[in-house]
Formats: C-alpha cells, structure tokens, sequence
C-alpha cells in the first residue's frame, strides 16, 4: 500500500460523489449563497441610508436612529430618508450618503411614492411592485426567504435532534423500551396536527414562535423511525458486539461507533425535510393561520397574489421564489442520495441527472 | 473423442471497467462431474451463471456452444427455454433460491408443468417420485411444507428434486453444500454423486453433467472427475482429480493444495494454573407466545444446559458443533454480553458474573474476542488507528499520546501491517487484513484468554492458513489462551489442545483433540469426523 494514496473516509467519498453530480452540487452552492445574501438583507435592502456625512460629522442610521432634527429638520421625530427635504438636505455640497441597493425595509410604507394606488406596478421606484399595503415586494421575498430558510433550517435541526434521539434509544435498547416508546409514538402521531394548528392559531395570538413549536412537535417521527431501523439493524453487527467486548459504556457505543454509521437516511432526508418545512410555513401563511402584517412572508404574498390577480407581479414574482427554493433544494437532495446509494457505482455517479 | 456437451470458448466477461474473467476456454462432456475451482473473487461464479446468462450489467464476449447453439447470441425467449429445461442450477442458500410463499410441491410441478407437456395430475405423481428419489423424509407429507418448514438440508434436497425435475442435460451447482452444517454436506454430496451416476447408467455417453462450483478443495478430491483452477479471472490449470492432487503444475494450484491448514502448536506446561472456568452454565431465551396468552406466560428455549468449560494457561480449547448446537452462545456467556440463567464463570480466580460494573469492565481488557465476519466486525467509518487505540483509550489512559502510538504500531507489526496503513478506513482492505485488524484490536489489551469464533471461516483457504498460523506464533509468544468457537474440524486439528463437542446445547464428548479426532464416542463425532476429513 503505497503512501500516495489519500485515505477518503466514507464521508469524503461521498462528498465527492456528491460534486461529481454537477446539478446538485451547483444548487447546493446556489442555495447556500442566496441564503448567505439573505442574512446580509439590511445592507441590500432597507429604508435607511449605510453611511451618511452630514455637517463634517459620519452618522451610522443602520445602527443608531437619529432625529430629524439632526439633519436640519423641525421635529424631534425619527427621520424618514425617503423625505424629499432630509434627501436634499443629505446631498448638499460636502454632505452625502450611500444608500442600500433597495432602499425599502420589509415593513417600508414610501409615503412620498409616486404610485397613484397600491398594489402599485413595477416602476423604477419599486422594482417588482408593491403589495396592497404599499410594501416593496423586493425587500419583502428577500426577507420572507431569509425567515422560510431559517425556520426550515430550525425545524429540521430540531427533527434531527429529537428524531435521532429517539430512533436511538428505541433502536439500541430494543425490546421493551421500543415497544413502549413505539406506541406513545404511534398515539403521537396520530393526532390531527392541522386541527391542533387550527386550535392554537385561534387561542393564541400568530406568531412565528408558536407556528415553529407546534411543527417541531410532530416532526421529527418520520424521521425516528428511520434512525431507529438504522440501529436495529447496526447494533445486530460484530463491530457492536466487539465494542461491547472492549468494555464501551452504551454511550460510547451508541455515539462512536453506531451513529455515523446511521446517518445515511438522516442526511438524504436533511434536503427534503427543510422544503417540506418552506412548504408548512407558506401553506400555513397562504391559509391565514401564519404570521400575521407586517412580518414578511412568502405564504402572505401568495394570498395576497390569488386576491389581486389583476396585479400579476405579486403572485408571479413571489411563486418564482418558492419555486426557485424547493427546486435546488430538491436538486440538492437528489443528488444527495445519489451520491450515498451504493448501489450506483462512481463511474454511473458523474454523467447522470 | 465425441464433441464436449457445453463448450466455452475464449470467454471474458466486464463489469463496466472491471474484467472478472479473461480469455476462459473450458469444456464439460456428457455424464462428467467437473469442478470449477478458485478463492472469493476469481470469477468462478460469473463463469457459471454467465452460461445461463444470468448475470446483469455484465458485458460478455466470446462463445458458450451447449448442443451446437452459441448461447450468448440467444434471445431472452430462447434461453429460457434452456434454463430449467437442459441446464439447471442449484444455488448456494435454499432458503433464498425457494419462493417462500409456495410449497415445495407447487414449485417443483410448476417447473414440469412448464417444460414439459403433463398434466397437473402426472406431474405431481413425478414431483413425489423425484422428492423419494431425493431421499426427502416422508414425501407425501413434505410435498405440502412450504420450505421454511424444512431444515437446510432437506431444503437443499427439494432444490435438486426441483432442478432433476426436467432432466437436465447439465446441472450447475454453485457452492451447493457451503451453507450446510457439516454431516449434512456430506449426506448431500453422497446424493449429488448417486444420482448423476443413476443418469449415467441408463443414458450412458449422453447422461447428465454436473459443473460444480467451489473453494472447498475436500469436496473436490470426493466429487469430481476432472478439475479446473481459476485465478482472478483466469484458468491456471484443468487436469484430472487424481493427477491434479498428485502432481499439481501451476504455483497457485500447489498454494491451494498446500493450504489445508497444518498443526503446529506447543503443548501445554503441566503444572499451568487455570484461567478460565465455567460451570454449570445455562442460557434461555425467552420464546413469546402469541396472542394474550403472551402477556401472561412465556415458553423458554434453552441454549445451553450446564456447559462445563475449563481453560488452562497457554492452552486453546475448541468447541466444535454445527449450527444451533449453541457455540455462539457458548462464546456470548464467556464474554458476559447475554445474561446466563443459571451457573458461573471464573476468571483468573474472580467470578465474573458477581463483579461490580467497574470490575467487570477492567476484565473486559483480560478477556477478548475476534469474531467471524472481517466485514461486519469493523466499524466502515473509523480509522485503524481509532479501531485498534479505542480500547487502549478506555482501558489505559494513563497512557501518552506517544506511549499509544507506539502500542498500536507495534501490534500492528505482529499482525503482519506496517504503520503505513493507521490512517486507512477499513473498506481499503481485503478480507484477511481486516481479519489482521480485528486480531490487533483484541490483542493490543494484552488479554490472557481471547475467545475465537469462527476466525477463519469466512476467508479463503489460502488466506485462512496464514491468519491460523499467525494466531500460533501470538499464542507462542504471549503464552495466551484461546476459546476456539469452529464448525471446521481442520481448524480445531490445526490449533486446538482439546476439544468439546457440542450437539444441541450439551456438551456431548470432550477430550485431547488427537483422541476425539482418531478415537471419537459419541455417534455424532463419529459422524462429524468422517464427514470433515
């Protein structure tokens, strides 16, 4: 065995086989990036100006609210950069200041907008319009995205952690505690989740919080049940026993030797599981028993788009944006579960879709 | 010389870039058993099923003629009409190769009912007829058992019955007694032999050939007229049985011929203490019964009725019995991974079983294992390095990171691996480094007893010789003990002092290995002897 040869564990050769599937690897870099852009959302799109000099001195309005009254205005109020009078006061011989590239936030009611009615078209005022209550479309997917993604990327971090935890501990123990843990299982999942939903939306006020913990409370069975086939079946194999033979206490074994051999249906399962939770969040919004105005929303947009057909860039630009996420986070999967099949061989893993 | 019955001719076979069998010329003629040789990964078994063209994604090149037709250029229509009709196939595993869901009659009249032109009726009266040929225990009874309900060798027995069913002109038979406990794989060779030299009686010249697949170089020496060597993809040599054990040409052949493991242990000291003592041990497992009656009662199965096991200083001690007699079991209840119902086990004068778990846990150093399967006893997703250094982590920690480099390094020496490999994830090597493996993680705790079960059996012979040999040179040189768990008497003869024989969880004969091998009692190790060697 010559030293030339690199050691791939199994996770970089699946890593590898992963990239080889040019579609996949590229969606994955594509979804990453937007989401990467998405979190820097306040310096691509807010109502705020970055940097501002005024009268000698550097103000930081992203950071710090400043009256109008320090910009030469009358009122002791927070100032609106979208005011024609602190605008002309801000571009001034020796003043300046540099605005975002979509100067809305979320919430940005333009009460200087040129628009004679809202929803208001696409104009170059509002690249995509604006929504019934006069907010920018633009900033709004760009910030429903952001929250989508996090929430997704929250509710499939706690269905991992739960489901595996509970796969586990019924997969190793086995016997008994699998069949009582499998019933209350079974008496869990049957409950209507959506009714549940329903309930709570009417007791409690809306809000992303509670959309996020009733989901959490049911997520993560599918995904346990997986786990837990992985452990029967794992902990039935000699390295277990050899484990058990060196002495390792049940946690060792557990989280050394049988939980990075379990993963496999957790991480091909990861892609899917997030799109379903974008899909939760937007039918839930879409249905009304999501987050309520002015928090930003894809589902909103959606409702919005299906009452006002006539204003046609609500529903196309916000069905492109969800469609455009559950794509490459499809894309994404499949390739994922391409690269960690066995049964498809390396040679097959590049050319094919 | 009349016109061989199948011949194969400049024959390759690829799977994508891979070539498993190159260039392969070989012929069978009518009413010739013919044994087609060679370790796991020589391209034997491609060969065999290629001839039926069962192998998927493979690409085939060259000629297969049976009867004068090239059977590589044949449709799929065409050639099955062929399979079951003129060749028929016996696979390795029964219980996979019966449809479950069918009794053995209904498969069996299904297949005449297809290639011949019979009534339901006359080939139910054949498939009886076949199934008392086969020596089937009460075959009007067992037309009716679905083949869960047969034990391995009558299943294996309702495979052949069902293969004669159309008189094949050729028979394959794969690794046929490979899944089979010992005494039965000689009863089913004895009825392979008897029934080919039947067909060959009444059809002379044109009766029926048997292409035998097989590592087992004793099967061979008993079956076949002819043999045929194979190495990785090639044929190193085709010669008669006798001329081939006799004068065997090609290197790899002698290698094979040579591998039939030899015994060179030392005798144990006189006065050597006892390290290991089992008494009385008995092993339960629970059997649920259905329905309500579950809840309140369970039937128990038992294992193991009161096993008595000693095991001296530097001694190796084989418990030899077939599958089911509760070896496995045996080497479990040593190891303190089940619980025993009853009876105790000392180590080095400390019951095991009424030790703390702290104390329990420190014996686990002293007592190791190496089990059968090389593929399934490494974790795939660690490295040599963390395979071998987990248990010196655990039991040492007193240890420096140095002091276990160096531990490691050097009980990979003494199992034959250089240091190059510590970085190297298991699914980097061959089945007998990874059996080399398995012996450094229980040797680097330098353990006094060290249970074997089943080390050699799922490596190829030549492969096998080297690990026994190298478990002999260790016990040399640490003076160990071993518990050696085998189905394979050449293996227990090889290594053991003395030897246990156990037959449906009692102990029935025990005694110095020379004794129970030359001098068996007991009916059963008679039987087991003669059908081993």
């Amino acid at each position: 065995m010559s030293q030339v040869i690199p050691h791939l564990s199994p996770a970089r050769r699946n890593w590898q086989r992963f990239k080889r599937n040019r579609l996949g690897y590229w969606s994955l870099i594509v979804f990453v990036a937007l989401y990467v852009i998405s979190l820097a959302g306040e310096v691509i799109s807010n109502d705020r100006p970055l940097v501002v000099r005024y009268a000698q001195q550097w103000y930081f309005p992203l950071l710090n609210d400043y009256p109008e009254s320090t910009f030469g205005g009358n009122l002791p109020i927070q100032a609106d950069y979208h005011d024609p009078f602190i605008k002309a006061q801000l571009s001034k011989a020796g003043n300046f200041a540099i605005y975002p590239l979509n100067p809305y936030y979320y919430d940005t009611l333009n009460y200087f907008s040129k628009a004679e009615h809202y929803p208001g078209k696409p104009d170059d005022e509002n690249l995509l319009g604006t929504d019934i209550a006069g907010y920018d479309i633009l900033a709004r997917l760009l910030y429903g995205f952001r929250v989508s993604v996090t929430f997704a990327l929250g509710l499939t971090a706690v269905g991992v952690v739960l489901g595996i935890f509970f796969g586990a501990v019924q997969g190793y123990f086995a016997g008994k505690t699998d069949l009582v843990i499998q019933r209350l299982i079974d008496i869990w999942g049957s409950m209507p989740e959506l009714y549940l939903l329903i309930i709570f939306a009417s007791i409690f006020d809306h809000s992303l919080l509670l959309l996020f913990g009733l989901l959490s409370l049911f997520g993560w069975i599918n995904l346990s049940d997986y786990v837990r086939a992985e452990f029967l079946r794992n902990r039935q194999l000699e390295y277990v026993k050899s484990a058990r033979a060196l002495g390792l206490s049940n946690a060792q074994i557990i989280w050394r030797h049988i939980l990075p051999n379990s993963l496999t249906p957790v991480i091909t399962f990861l892609p899917f599981r997030m799109s379903a939770a974008i899909m939760a969040l937007a039918s839930l919004d879409f249905l009304g028993l999501g987050v309520t105005a002015p928090a930003p929303s894809l589902g909103q947009l959606l409702l919005q788009g299906k009452e006002n057909l006539d204003a046609w860039w609500i529903a196309l630009s916000s069905f492109s944006v969800l469609v455009l996420t559950l794509l490459l986070l499809t894309f994404t999967g499949e390739a994922l579960r391409n690269a960690l099949d066995t049964r498809i061989s390396d040679a097959r893993q590049g050319g094919t879709l | 010389m009349t016109q061989p019955l199948l011949s194969i001719e400049n024959f390759s076979a690829r799977f994508d870039h891979k070539t498993v069998v190159e260039q392969l010329n070989l012929s069978i003629r009518g009413g010739e058993r013919l044994a087609l040789v060679g370790e796991s990964g020589s391209g034997k078994t491609v060969t065999a099923l290629s001839i039926l063209k069962l192998v998927e994604a493979a690409q085939l090149s060259g000629k297969i003629v049976f009867n004068g037709d090239n059977l590589l250029q044949k449709s799929a229509r065409d050639i099955q009409r062929v399979r079951g009709a003129d060749i028929a196939m016996i696979f390795q595993e029964p219980m996979t190769a019966l449809n479950p869901l069918f009794t053995i009659g209904e498969q069996i009249v299904e297949t005449i009912v297809a290639h011949q032109a019979l009534s339901r009726a006359e080939a139910t009266q054949k498939t009886l007829e076949l199934l008392t040929r086969t020596g089937i225990r009460q075959p009007e009874k067992n037309i009716n058992s679905y083949p869960h309900q047969l034990s391995g060798g009558q299943r294996q027995r309702a495979m052949i019955a069902m293969a004669l069913s159309c008189k094949p002109k050729l028979l394959i038979a794969d690794e046929p007694t490979t899944a089979l406990d010992m005494t039965i794989r000689a009863r089913i060779v004895k009825l392979l032999i008897e029934l080919q030299e039947e067909d060959v009686r009444e059809h002379g010249e044109q009766g029926m050939a048997i292409l035998l697949i097989t590592h087992d170089l004793n099967l061979v020496r008993k079956f076949a007229h002819r043999v045929a060597v194979m190495e990785r993809g090639r044929l190193v040599e085709t010669a008669d049985t006798q001329t081939l054990f006799a004068q065997p040409q090609h290197p790899y052949t002698i290698k094979l011929i040579n591998s039939i493991p030899e015994r060179n242990v030392s005798p144990v000291a006189g006065d050597a203490r006892t390290l290991l003592e089992a008494r009385k041990l008995r092993v339960e497992y629970p059997l649920p019964r259905k329905g309500w009656r579950g809840l309140l009662q369970s039937h128990s199965f038992t294992a193991l009725h009161g096993a008595d096991v000693t095991l001296r200083e530097g001694e190796t001690v084989g418990i030899v019995g077939e599958s089911g007699s509760g070896k496995s079991t045996l080497a479990q209840a040593v190891l303190n991974l089940i619980k025993v119902k009853s009876g105790s086990i000392e180590v080095d004068g400390a019951p095991l079983y009424q030790l703390s778990k702290r104390l329990q846990r420190e014996m686990r150093a002293r007592l190791q294992v190496v089990f059968q399967d090389p593929f399934g006893s490494l974790s795939p997703r660690q490295t040599v390095r963390q395979i071998v250094g987990e248990g010196l982590a655990l039991h040492f920690p007193e240890l420096t990171e140095q002091e276990r480099y160096t531990r490691i390094v050097q009980i990979l020496s003494e199992v034959g691996l250089s240091a190059q490999v510590l970085d190297s994830y298991p699914h980097e090597f061959s089945g007998g480094q990874r059996q080399r493996i398995a012996i450094a993680r229980a040797f680097v705790l330098s353990p006094k007893v060290v249970i074997l079960d089943e080390p050699t059996s799922a490596l190829d012979v030549s492969i096998q010789k080297q690990v026994l040999e190298l478990l002999v040179s260790l016990q040399k040189k640490f003076g160990l003990s071993y518990l050696l768990i085998s189905h394979d008497l050449t293996v227990i003869q090889a290594l053991a002092h003395r030897v246990y024989v156990l037959k449906d969880g009692e102990i029935i004969e025990s005694g110095d290995t020379a004794q129970i091998i030359h001098t068996p009692q007991h009916p059963y190790t008679q039987s087991l002897v003669q059908a081993s060697l």
